[in-house]
């Protein structure tokens, strides 16, 4: 049907939620983070997720990374339940479909970037010389091949973001969850992790990224906002704003 | 499986650089179980050299030999009135004895000698020893008792008969009176209350315990030369050898059954003498060493339990410190148990720390006390190494338990929102 090149195919489903609500017994009051979420993203999205303080973001971010079950609803990773799960089976999860990057970078201090970044596939339970072969391999994508043997307190922020990168893809996961990457960062350094994060995209990863700046969001092709607990608006990105024109 | 070994890897990894970071802290905190351990290990020492000392004077005492006399080893309690109102012990029991002995087919016994005792000061010129355990005995004593001679010679049946005035004395007792060497008392003169003596033989070095009874500070003299100055019987007994491959169940009734007979006792009475053995002792000894036992275990129970609860509050400050690091390693895939065993490793960690360091203390304190009470044989068996090691790992295990699970039970979530 279509005639330019590529043609669209449906792309698999990597995260189906559906009324998803989060309540927080807090003895004398409950509250409401998430009331009756829908939300699907699909394999290779680069999907935004935004809103104010207290919008449920941190609540759905939380669901999202396996990191908390919702009280009702369903969330459906790659076609399993999550909410049935237990805390070992969400581990699993978490290791090997997931990759985790923080705002704070959430390095471990004493360990070598090379360790932190081997450590989701300790809990793997992968052996040693494969490990620090996939590590270094993917130290490589982030250009930090020749930091390996650094500390943490040895890198700049930027440097530490891209180890927190790395440590993100080294299991291969489906989805990458980014909380705030670019928040504890100036503005020309979370540039530069904008454009790691565009050629994820482009190698066919799927992102989700949590940002309240709309200049961040703006590199991504969906917006999702959130208020009060619900979605508010859930668009795609008109003209994405190129990460490499950024950097000039 | 092998998950479970790259983690218990890489929590060991951890557990290394987490107390190499906090060196001072995790040693101030390992002070309760290096004393604990030292405790342990100290007592134990103890125990083991009381053991061996007291088994190798026993040895000295003789375990083939029978001791015949008025009371009973160990103390007479409250029956010391029984004791005292016995019949006087008298020293030609022994001939008695040795007669009934020869008369009986297979006898269990072999021979027996009198000991009358007297305690007295020996002198020479201006030396003098005093309260010197003298026995006066018969030429038999010194095979009875296998007694080794260094110098000289022990006395015969000729002189015993003839009640000549000739000592035998034990080896420290001759370095006190005769600086010049103790070949050279060989021939010289000791007064015992004014009474001269001739020195013809000097005991072999046999060394004490704990100031148990030894030759070294005993003298021999014929039993007739000694009833020059000690009249008395108070402390008189007589040593039985028993055959070498006789039981002693069998020697003790045989003997029974002779000393009843020349006592004259009848059937229904009871003995009016009392049959003591080494054996004897051996329970005296028990009750010390498990008064040290106990001792030693309050003391590292005590140690071990404040060490216990030092580990445990700083293991919940370590969780504290960590509690970021938790969340993001279950973010990373940890699972709980993970996160236990890591917080147990680095408690267990600390303990076996403390282990090593008190067990290398007790080495060094091993040496020092050797050296300076070289009677006392300290012996650090390879089971109180283990036994170290094992109450090392057990504090730690026992002691973190309770924060490590703690901090398995982080939730994720909120575990990565801590300041």
């Amino acid at each position: 049907m279509s005639t330019t090149g590529t043609t669209a195919r449906a792309r698999r489903p990597i995260i189906e939620i559906r009324d998803v609500e989060r309540v927080y017994d807090l003895g004398k009051i409950y509250v409401r983070a998430l009331d009756g979420i829908d939300l699907d993203i699909l394999e290779n999205d680069y999907v935004a997720v935004m809103g104010p303080s207290g919008s449920g973001k941190s609540t759905l971010m939380n669901l999202l990374g396996c990191l908390d079950t919702p009280t009702a609803g369903h969330y459906l990773f790659e076609g399993e339940d999550v909410a049935g799960m237990d805390d070992d089976e969400l581990a699993d999860i978490r290791n090997r479909r997931i990759g985790f990057v923080f705002q704070s970078f959430n390095l471990l201090p004493r360990a070598t970037v090379l360790r932190n970044v081997e450590l989701p596939l300790v809990y793997a339970g992968m052996g040693r010389e494969e490990r620090i072969e996939r590590a270094r391999e993917t130290l490589g994508i982030v250009g930090l091949s020749d930091r390996a043997h650094h500390r943490p307190n040895e890198l700049s922020g930027g440097q530490r973001q891209r180890v927190a990168i790395a440590r993100a893809l080294v299991n291969n996961p489906s989805v990458i969850l980014a909380d705030e990457p670019t928040g504890n960062l100036d503005s020309r350094t979370g540039e530069d992790i904008m454009v790691i994060f565009e050629s994820l995209y482009r190698a066919g990863n799927t992102l989700i990224v949590v940002t309240h700046e709309d200049d961040i969001a703006r590199h991504a092709r969906r917006v999702v906002r959130l208020r009060d607990g619900r979605i508010e608006s859930d668009e795609p990105v008109e003209r994405p704003a190129p990460a490499e024109n950024a950097l000039r | 499986m092998r998950r479970f070994f790259t983690e218990f890897a890489e929590n060991a990894r951890i557990a290394a650089e987490q107390i190499g970071a906090h060196k001072m802290r995790s040693l101030l905190t390992a002070l309760g179980v290096i004393i604990g351990v030292m405790a342990v290990t100290l007592m134990g020492t103890a125990v083991n050299g009381l053991d061996k000392g007291f088994s190798d004077s026993l040895d000295m005492l003789g375990t083939d030999l029978l001791y015949v006399e008025r009371w009973p080893w160990g103390g007479a309690g409250d029956d010391w009135m029984r004791y005292r109102n016995r019949p006087t012990f008298r020293t030609d029991y022994a001939h008695q004895l040795n007669e009934i002995i020869l008369d009986t087919p297979n006898s269990a016994l072999e021979a027996a000698v009198p000991c009358a005792l007297s305690f007295r000061a020996i002198q020479r010129g201006g030396e003098s020893v005093s309260n010197v355990y003298i026995v006066g005995t018969t030429a038999a004593y010194g095979y009875v008792n296998r007694a080794d001679i260094e110098f000289g010679r022990f006395f015969n049946d000729t002189e015993y008969a003839s009640g000549r005035n000739v000592i035998i004395l034990g080896y420290d007792v001759a370095g006190a009176l005769f600086e010049t060497g103790r070949e050279t008392a060989i021939g010289q003169d000791v007064r015992i209350r004014g009474l001269r003596y001739e020195v013809i033989g000097v005991f072999r070095r046999q060394g004490s315990f704990l100031g148990l009874q030894s030759f070294d500070n005993q003298a021999a003299m014929p039993l007739p030369a000694l009833r020059r100055f000690e009249r008395g019987n108070w402390h008189t007994h007589i040593r039985v050898k028993m055959r070498p491959d006789a039981s002693i169940h069998e020697a003790r009734s045989e003997l029974e059954g002779a000393m009843r007979r020349i006592r004259g006792l009848l059937p229904g009475q009871e003995n009016d003498f009392e049959i003591n053995q080494t054996e004897m002792l051996e329970d005296t000894i028990g009750n010390v060493k498990t008064q040290i036992a106990l001792g030693g275990f309050f003391i590292t129970g005590l140690a071990l339990f404040v060490g216990a609860i030092g580990i445990m509050n700083i293991t919940f400050v370590s969780v504290r410190e960590r509690t970021r690091e938790i969340g993001t390693r279950r973010a990373l895939g940890a699972r709980r148990g993970t996160i236990l065993a890591q917080f147990l490793m680095e408690a267990v960690g600390i303990c076996l720390i403390g282990g090593a360091v008190g067990l290398a203390l007790t080495v060094g304190l091993k040496f020092v006390f050797g050296a300076a009470v070289p009677a006392f044989p300290f012996i650090l068996s390879p089971q109180l190494i283990v036994a170290a090691v094992v109450v090392s790992i057990a504090t730690g295990i026992l002691s973190g338990f309770v924060p490590a699970f703690q901090a398995s039970r982080l939730d994720p979530a909120e575990a990565l929102r801590h300041e």
